[in-house]
């Protein structure tokens, strides 16, 4: 599904990513851990396209296709999906017309008719059950006024709404208590299924334990330093990340 | 005398009789003095303070055919011809309006008609009254337009006034229009401007207000050439209270100028005003709003907002808010910000699919929608919504909708 070869990349000139390689296929939950400041979240905003970052060197294949050369709605409508980190508040902005405005854009990128607006209300309403997403909510402008754990829900209710192929959690699990987080991570599980694939970001183990992730990757410096199974993620989290720095000789 | 006001004195040397004789008594005796005034003051230069951002006497400069035709009004309730009014209109008329300022004083001079609005004591007006001004002609013409509205006590109405041009020749139009709202009276006035490129609009509102009366007016610049639109908002009556709010969208190289002043001469009042202005292009946008406490006005509460948005670094935008305060006992704020298009949200949009063209518009509507969501009339509020949108998709075909442009 997803390949990255030797993937570069700077901000401001600064350069953070030194050489990503990583393959996700079919069906596949990767996890990416790794301290604060190693790249995680310049991996995701770089696959996804923000214009802050620039690729200096690699690739990234995306079911055969070059991603690096797609506008970011472009790689929306192929199938990638960024639940965000710190999802922004756009005020004014109805959820309604959001998430109207992106289901369209995204049928008129496949050449499919658009959605007529009681069958979009129905999809809405059957979406939102998901992540048991209040109706108040989705009445709502984008994001404003809603609490730290609405957010993150919300993210996963645009995800159902918009079926990506390939979703990246960036720290989903960030700022949410015990329940907001199993009614997400529960939410991300429904959705799952063999044709899709996922690249989750976190500092913790009890995400994990609810998504089950195939793989763990260790971000250290730009580079991923360590590739195991899911054991990986309980070592990490009981003998944090110095043994493994000592083992690759950083 | 200066010369850029010469073709207009000179005009009225030849004109001055027959604009006598087609007008009325009570239109005819201010003439003299207007003559006086606009001769001894010439067009404000950009040193006089209320317009320091717009050019005057370049928007007066271009040779217009004047307009000098009468109205026709006929059975429409509550509008009459001025000399057909249901009552003595000469404590009103030229009354309220600001008889030192060169440009008042011009459509004084030259106004051949004007359209008295008159809502009786005690009548609740059921149906909004529009006034549509649609500009028309073979070739470029000035309009002196001259309302005046009177609301006795406990009077209530709706008045929507827009402004089109059907005709894409020069069209420079001078309006004053004088608001007298009773003691206890409800007014709800809304004006849209939807021209063109080669439009000059001048618009200068003057409202009294008397005891526990209350005006909401809305100013909505959707399409225009240049606009300068004065509003002078005196609360004579305690418990009045005033919101004034407005709307512009310029792009291109669209000029739109807002200047108010509320005068808040008694105590007990409330003014909130709000203006927010999106500007693309190298359109540029001024606004200047002076809230006035006078001594004694005591329990006066007042906010001022005024939010820009500027899409393109070649827009500009002036902003003034100003606030001046003589009594002791009040809560009043102002403020003003301008910003660019917020890029996260921009971003955020189009990792949905959401392309940037439209994300940008879904932005700019949006910071729209608030002044929008004030306005008490439901179907002009659904109205406006679907002709910003228009408006910024750029599909705003001029008289959209209008019977008379077919």
């Amino acid at each position: 599904m997803l390949q990255i070869n030797n993937l570069h990349a700077t901000i401001n000139g600064k350069e953070i990513l030194k050489g990503i390689n990583l393959t996700v296929k079919d069906g596949e939950v990767h996890a990416i851990m790794g301290l604060n400041g190693a790249g995680k979240s310049t991996l995701s905003n770089v696959i996804v396209g923000h214009p802050a970052y620039e690729v200096t060197e690699g690739e990234i294949i995306f079911n055969g296709k070059d991603l690096l050369k797609m506008a970011p709605e472009e790689r929306a409508h192929e199938g990638i999906f960024l639940s965000f980190q710190q999802p922004v508040e756009i005020p004014g902005v109805s959820m309604v017309n959001f998430m109207r405005a992106a289901l369209n854009a995204k049928r008129q990128y496949k050449g499919e008719e658009p959605l007529s607006a009681g069958d979009f209300l129905k999809l809405m309403r059957e979406k939102r059950k998901i992540v048991e997403l209040d109706s108040r909510l989705t009445s709502r402008s984008v994001n404003e006024g809603f609490s730290g754990g609405e957010k993150k829900r919300n993210e996963i209710f645009q995800m159902a709404m918009l079926e990506p192929t390939f979703s990246i959690l960036d720290e989903t699990d960030s700022g949410l208590d015990v329940d907001a987080l199993r009614i997400v991570a529960e939410g991300f599980n429904k959705l799952r299924t063999p044709q899709t694939s996922a690249l989750v970001i976190t500092h913790y183990q009890r995400l994990l334990d609810y998504l089950k992730p195939d793989i763990i990757h260790v971000l250290i410096g730009g580079m991923i330093v360590k590739t195991a199974g899911p054991e990986l993620a309980l070592e990490i989290e009981n003998r944090g990340f110095d043994w493994i720095k000592e083992e690759v000789g950083l | 005398m200066a010369e850029d006001t010469r073709q207009y004195t000179d005009f009225y040397a030849q004109a001055g009789k027959l604009i006598c004789e087609r007008s009325c008594e009570v239109m005819n005796a201010p003439r003299a003095e207007a003559l006086r005034t606009f001769s001894a003051l010439g067009f404000p230069t950009k040193k006089v303070e209320r317009y320091k951002y717009t050019d005057v006497a370049e928007d007066f400069a271009p040779d217009y055919g004047i307009a000098l035709t009468p109205l026709e009004v006929k059975n429409l309730p509550y509008c009459h011809r001025i000399s057909e009014a249901p009552v003595d209109v000469t404590p009103y008329y030229n009354k309220l309006a600001d008889r030192q300022d060169a440009v008042v004083a011009l459509n004084t001079m030259l106004s051949v008609d004007a359209l008295v609005i008159y809502v009786p004591r005690n009548t609740k007006v059921e149906h909004p009254i529009q006034i549509s001004n649609v500009l028309k002609g073979e070739q470029d013409t000035m309009v002196n337009r001259r309302i005046l509205i009177i609301l006795e006590q406990c009077a209530e109405a709706d008045i929507v006034i827009t402004d089109k041009a059907v005709d894409q020749m020069h069209f420079l139009s001078n309006q004053v229009v004088e608001v007298f709202a009773g003691d206890g009276s409800h007014l709800n006035l809304y004006e849209v401007e939807e021209t063109h490129l080669l439009c000059t609009r001048y618009s200068s509102v003057f409202v009294q207000q008397g005891r526990d009366s209350h005006v909401h007016h809305t100013s909505f610049t959707l399409f225009n050439g240049h606009t300068r639109n004065r509003m002078d908002v005196s609360l004579k009556g305690e418990g009045s209270g005033v919101i004034l709010n407005g709307c512009v969208i310029a792009d291109k190289t669209q000029h739109v100028d807002n200047n108010t002043l509320i005068d808040h001469q008694v105590g007990c009042c409330q003014s909130n005003e709000l203006y927010k202005y999106v500007l693309d292009d190298s359109s540029v946008g001024a606004f200047a709003g002076r809230i006035l406490v006078r001594e004694g006005a005591q329990k006066t509460i007042s906010n001022e907002t005024n939010a820009n948005l500027c899409a393109t670094s070649s827009a500009r935008m002036y902003t003034q808010p100003m606030l001046e305060i003589y009594a002791d006992d009040v809560k009043c704020s102002h403020g003003s910000t301008v910003g660019q298009m917020n890029d996260e949200a921009l971003f955020y949009m189009r990792q949905r699919g959401i392309s940037e063209q439209e994300a940008r518009l879904l932005l700019k509507s949006a910071f729209i929608t608030e002044v929008i969501e004030t306005i008490p009339l439901e179907a002009l509020r659904d109205r406006l919504h679907v002709l910003v949108d228009k408006r910024l998709r750029g599909e705003l075909s001029k008289c959209e909708g209008c019977k008379l442009c077919k």
